[in-house]
């Protein structure tokens, strides 16, 4: 019952907020923000509750929802299943704790529609914790398009001069990657007749290896788009560029989670044979898309623009870290979608805050900052040395275990991902120089004003997150250790799986696979 | 681990510069917000020296309580060690948990680096203190300096690599925040940016030789590995000693960032933008020796290593030859200096070359007291001038700073190897060692002793063209002025330790023990043996050792007297070669191209490629794929619009049409 409230709060608060009348904007950004901190108490409080040792699955809730056709005599039956494990904690507590730090930052920029947009923002808040909990791949496919509604509306109605292209763009790119997905969906529900993601993962990872890829392929197409992974990722820096400061936050820190969670949840833990064969072409592209992201951020002048194109370069350490398929690898591509929540949440706010006051985002248009906006500066490079993984905060444990466990799955990889080290330090301490430091000669600047109060204070809570995950990573990794030790069980088996396949010999469990593990069935594959 | 007491206590060394760090930087956002009411507002900043000055004498304190205590034990057992948790760990299942601990490791290595971090630390705080007076960012200056410390106290103190990683990174950071402490100006925050990237590469290949430690040994605890390869065969399996070989090249590839060797010392002479104090503490005493400390700590993997030890050596060798050349006409005093200490790490590397761990220690030790002078006086030189660093804009200051200028000379003569000074005694147990080795080690000594002559020919020109001949500074604006006490007292401690600092290693000739070699040796115990081990011991004869000494100092004596004259009368010599060599001048002024060859070479290519990435291959290509597809996708849905014309007459032809081609299927099948 818990993570049913905790989903439907967002929802409960969105409603009460369209019964305000259009002028309250105070009252709906008041409601709106008690709303998303009670879901942040509520999700802290789940956080500590969820037990390392105990069920892997925690918290569940299930009723049965509506049945669909398969191809067995019974009928698919859709459950309204949610529950929390190992591998959506970490994401359902980031989602909880970072919406109020974004409905916070919206007192200064969203003026216009303060109703609708609380409204959008609750509503997606929804769909993200839905997307995590679902343990229904049609509910899960129901929150995921959800999710994606709000945000189109966001960027649409408030974002930037070019918000109808970045906006028609991000969503039917992400549309149609999702409907590729939707239609394995169907098939898997189909053959197997089950849509439960824990049956599932019993019934798929015994499927041979081709059939897995078939699978895997459609599924990381979706989530290789929302990720997103080279060469998809081009709607990214349109998107956050365009984005008000509030949608850039949601976006960096948690929409784009939900690819990195899917190839996890999905493409590793429910297909391992698939993932096994497919690893060193995702590592490649991971390692590839690091050094390309970083470049290209590199080239940009907009500052926006260039932590968007940062972004792209951190969540290639992601992929290649879960693609590795080490413990190391995995553990760290799991804190690493944490981190950059976190760290490219904070870039992405300050660079709100700035635009809030100069109305240019132009790298050239700054110089001096450091010199007007001292407080300002010094959350800037609390930020960025976050962001490029100085040992002791938030980015480096993750950066290091994903490079750790790439190595030893592939040297290669790793040492292409390495250079994102050098390239990260080398865009974003530019970036930093051309902003803060040197003179301050731009009388346009030397009129900014520094952070006030609530500026200062929503920062705070992600800075805390920032030292405490570089301090003691283990308070958050212990709690996912078991799930994660089940997904390096399947990985394990399936190498085995794979290897006994690859010398032609059948395995017992092949010819089993296709039947399903709950239904009545079990003669369906062999009466047709 | 043979100390399973914990030493909590070791935890205060570096959290004290930590708190002193905070305390510092809260009263400098005091002192901004003091100062935004009104700006003549007694500024709370005034009392950040103090904080920080009490935080380095209170750890220097506890340094020496640890030293005593270290020595109260047996050699062998000299080590205390406290852990506080587990700070990373991931569980594998076939080979169980790979973890690292936060924990601290004081041996007789480590405490000797704690000892001079803090102590030569808390003088030049002490001199930061009158130095950076009436500078807005005072208390400013004091946060990052003390967090430096920190950052190097975890640095040596740290018994797991990836420990030593969080001073390793800290240490360049502060150095990023130190050397850009003038950002307003411009050019300081670019070299602090240059300093921090190839930091940066050094840093990646630091990570590289850790993963290959972690292949190897299933952990990353620096006493673990050592003691491993220590106990283990000389003679190592062929794929183990490559790996061994590989983890100890990238390892090394890691000091080179941090220690400013040849090929990544560039960004080193760059630093000098910052404060003085902060060149003498960081880019001269301490950070830049982590790369020696990370070798002598790790000196069993080192000397396991094969080939890799005599790489170090060339390396070493070239770095100093490099920065002594350089050195010799750079015209700004912190230049001259800066090239200095590029070469006097050059051989510490060329010891570390040759397996004479505790060689590279004592250089170190003594250098730290040496240069540190060295800056110090120039930083006082440069207060006195009212900023002014060209030293053909200097000359005749001797009668102005007296107490300066004496202990300058100390720090010169024991710089240049003047005998019994302090650098004459480690240098030349650098170059025995070298002479020792024979072979290759043959020619790396004679580069050796070339170099020696050229660091006594520079280091006396630069005190002829600054304290001697002309005065050539304007005497109508500038007026040469002697430092405060606060300055100068730092000074003379430093004066007195250059010049006897060498009692910790004199040469066996002597009949005296060599202290440090004594205190080191249950750390390079392991090194030493493997080392004898595989390649032989090389023990010189004591008529061999005195022709050495001899030589040295004839060299550094001959050279220091033309250096000296040759520059007494002032500018006329640096003319000469200009107007005769302008080429070979120009050359040696730019440190023999290197930086700009990089600049062409490697930036910008990779400025070049990131354009062409972000603009050929990510706008045009990839992104114009994508839109071309949506509107590929849009001028289908044009053309099949067009044909719903809304004319019955058209629907009927189409209809028919359709009917026609249907039934022609149908007939054919």
């Amino acid at each position: 019952m818990e993570l049913l409230l905790l989903t439907f709060l967002p929802l409960v608060g969105a409603f009460l907020i369209l019964l305000t009348p259009r002028a309250a904007a105070g009252v709906q950004r008041g409601l709106a923000l008690v709303t998303t901190l009670a879901v942040a108490a509520l999700g802290i409080k789940l956080f500590w509750g969820y037990e390392a040792g105990g069920d892997p699955n925690q918290y569940l809730f299930e009723v049965p929802w509506f049945s669909l056709p398969s191809a067995y005599a019974a009928p698919t039956l859709v459950y309204f299943r949610i529950g929390l494990d190992g591998l959506s904690l970490l994401m359902v507590t980031l989602t909880a704790v970072l919406m109020p730090v974004v409905i916070l930052s919206t007192w200064g920029h969203v003026e216009k529609r303060v109703k609708e947009f609380m409204v959008w923002m609750l509503v997606m808040q929804t769909g993200m914790l839905g997307t995590f909990l679902a343990l229904d791949l049609v509910l899960f496919y129901f929150f995921w398009e959800i999710s994606l509604i709000p945000l189109y509306f966001l960027v649409g109605i408030w974002g930037g001069e070019r918000r109808l292209y970045a906006t028609v763009k991000f969503f039917l790119y992400t549309l149609a990657g999702s409907l590729v997905m939707m239609v394995a969906i169907i098939a898997i529900l189909y053959q197997h007749g089950t849509s439960n993601v824990y049956d599932l993962i019993n019934l798929l990872c015994r499927l041979p290896v081709e059939q897995q890829l078939w699978y895997f392929g459609a599924f990381a197409l979706a989530f290789g788009i929302k990720v997103p992974l080279l060469p998809f990722h081009t709607w990214l820096p349109d998107a956050h560029t365009e984005a008000p400061t509030s949608g850039s936050v949601v976006l960096a820190g948690v929409l784009l989670k939900m690819g990195t969670y899917g190839l996890l949840r999905f493409c590793i833990h429910m297909l391992p044979g698939a993932a096994v064969a497919a690893s060193p072409w995702m590592m490649a592209l991971g390692a590839i898309g690091i050094l390309y992201g970083a470049l290209l951020a590199w080239a940009q002048t907009d500052l926006k623009r260039l932590i968007a194109c940062s972004s792209v370069s951190h969540l290639g350490y992601v992929v290649l870290g879960l693609f590795a398929l080490t413990p190391a690898g995995i553990s760290g591509g799991m804190l690493q979608m944490v981190n950059h929540g976190i760290s490219t949440g904070l870039l992405f706010l300050l660079v709100g805050m700035i635009y809030e006051r100069r109305h240019s985002r132009a790298l050239d248009a700054f110089g001096g900052v450091a010199t007007v906006m001292p407080v300002f500066a010094v959350f800037w490079v609390f930020t960025v040395l976050s962001s490029v993984g100085l040992p002791g905060l938030n980015g480096f444990v993750g950066e290091y275990l994903v490079l750790l466990g790439a190595f030893q799955a592939s040297p290669l990889w790793s040492v292409v991902g390495l250079s994102g080290v050098i390239f990260g330090a080398v865009y974003m301490l530019m970036a930093t120089r051309k902003m803060l430091f040197g003179a301050c000669t731009n009388p346009e600047n030397k009129k900014l004003t520094d952070l006030g109060g609530r500026e200062m204070a929503l920062m705070v809570p992600l800075v805390v997150l920032a030292v405490w995950l570089g301090l003691r990573p283990g308070d958050f990794t212990s709690k996912v250790e078991p799930s994660l030790a089940q997904v390096q069980q399947r990985i394990l088996e399936a190498r085995q799986r794979n290897a006994t396949a690859s010398l032609g010999l059948e395995t017992p469990g092949t010819a089993a696979a296709t039947a399903p593990a709950t239904n009545s069935g079990a003669e369906g594959v062999a009466a047709r | 681990m043979q100390s399973h007491e914990s030493h909590a206590w070791l935890w205060w060394i570096p959290l004290l510069p930590l708190i002193g760090s905070a305390i510092a930087g809260a009263l400098h956002l005091a002192t901004l917000r003091a100062r935004k009411n009104d700006p003549s507002a007694a500024a709370p900043g005034t009392l950040a020296p103090w904080i920080a000055c009490a935080a380095m004498a209170a750890a220097f304190g506890l340094s020496v309580k640890g030293f005593f205590t270290l020595q109260e034990l047996a050699p062998s057992a000299r080590q205390l060690a406290s852990t506080v948790h587990h700070w990373i760990s991931v569980n594998y299942p076939a080979r169980g948990e790979f973890a690292v601990d936060l924990s601290l490791l004081l041996d007789p290595l480590s405490s000797t680096m704690t000892l001079v971090v803090t102590g030569v630390g808390f003088l030049i705080h002490v001199y930061a203190a009158g130095y950076m007076k009436g500078d807005p960012g005072y208390g400013k200056f004091f946060a990052y300096l003390n967090l430096f410390v920190f950052a190097m106290l975890m640095l040596v103190l740290s018994s797991s690599l990836l420990g030593v990683f969080i001073g390793w990174e800290g240490v360049g950071l502060c150095s990023f925040l130190l050397i850009g402490f003038w950002y307003e100006k411009g050019w300081p925050a670019e070299a602090a940016q240059k300093a921090f990237v190839m930091n940066r590469v050094g840093d990646a290949c630091f990570l590289i030789g850790s993963f290959l430690l972690v292949r190897l040994f299933g952990t990353l605890d620096m006493a673990t590995i050592a003691g491993a390869i220590g106990r283990g065969p000389v003679e190592l399996e062929p794929d183990v000693q490559l790996q061994v070989s590989l983890a100890a090249l990238f390892l090394f590839g890691g000091a080179c960032g941090k220690s400013a060797q040849f090929p990544l010392f560039t960004w080193l002479p760059d630093a000098m933008a910052g404060p003085t104090p902060v060149s003498a503490l960081i880019h001269a005493a301490t950070m830049v020796t982590s790369g020696i400390y990370l070798i002598v700590r790790l000196n069993p993997l080192f000397a396991s290593s094969g080939w890799v030890l005599p790489v170090i050596g060339v390396v070493g060798a070239l770095t100093a030859l490099i920065g002594g050349s350089t050195a010799l006409v750079q015209r700004d005093i912190k230049k001259v200096l800066a090239y200095s200490t590029v070469s006097q790490l050059g051989y510490m590397f060329l010891a570390l070359g040759t397996g004479a761990w505790a060689a590279a220690v004592f250089h170190l030790v003594t250098h730290a007291f040496f240069k540190a002078l060295l800056f110090l006086g120039a930083g006082s030189v440069i207060h006195g001038m009212h900023e002014e660093q060209d030293m053909h804009k200097m000359g005749g200051l001797r009668k102005y700073m007296p107490q300066t200028f004496v202990t300058f000379l100390a720090g010169s003569a024991a710089l240049s190897g003047l005998p019994l000074m302090s650098g004459f005694f480690s240098k030349d147990e650098i170059l025995a060692h070298a002479f020792a080795g024979g072979g290759l080690y043959w020619g790396l000594w004679i580069v050796g002793v070339l170099t020696a002559a050229l660091t006594a020919y520079y280091t006396w020109r630069m005190v002829a063209l600054t304290f001697f001949g002309e005065e050539r500074f304007d005497r109508h604006h500038v007026h040469p002025h002697e430092s405060p006490a606060v300055m100068t007292v730092p000074l003379m401690v430093l004066a007195v330790l250059s010049v006897v600092g060498g009692v910790l290693g004199l040469p066996p000739v002597l009949h005296a023990p060599h202290l440090l070699a004594e205190w080191l040796e249950p750390v390079t115990r392991d090194g030493s043996r493997i080392l004898a081990e595989r390649a032989g011991e090389h023990e010189l004869s004591h008529t061999l050792e005195w022709i050495l000494l001899g030589l040295g100092a004839a060299i550094a004596l001959a050279f220091a007297h033309t250096g000296f004259h040759a520059h007494k009368r002032g500018t006329a010599q640096d003319e000469t070669l200009t107007a005769r060599r302008p080429a070979l001048a120009a050359w040696l002024a730019d440190a023999w191209t290197i930086d700009t060859t990089y600049k062409r070479v490697i930036l910008l290519p990779l400025r070049l490629v990131s354009f062409v990435v972000a603009v050929v291959v990510d706008q045009f290509a990839i992104d114009g794929t994508v839109n071309g597809i949506g509107a590929s996708a849009r001028d289908v849905a044009q053309w099949t619009r067009r044909s719903a014309t809304g004319s019955l007459a058209g629907y009927a032809m189409w209809m028919g049409a359709g009917a026609v081609v249907i039934s022609l299927v149908w007939m054919w099948s």
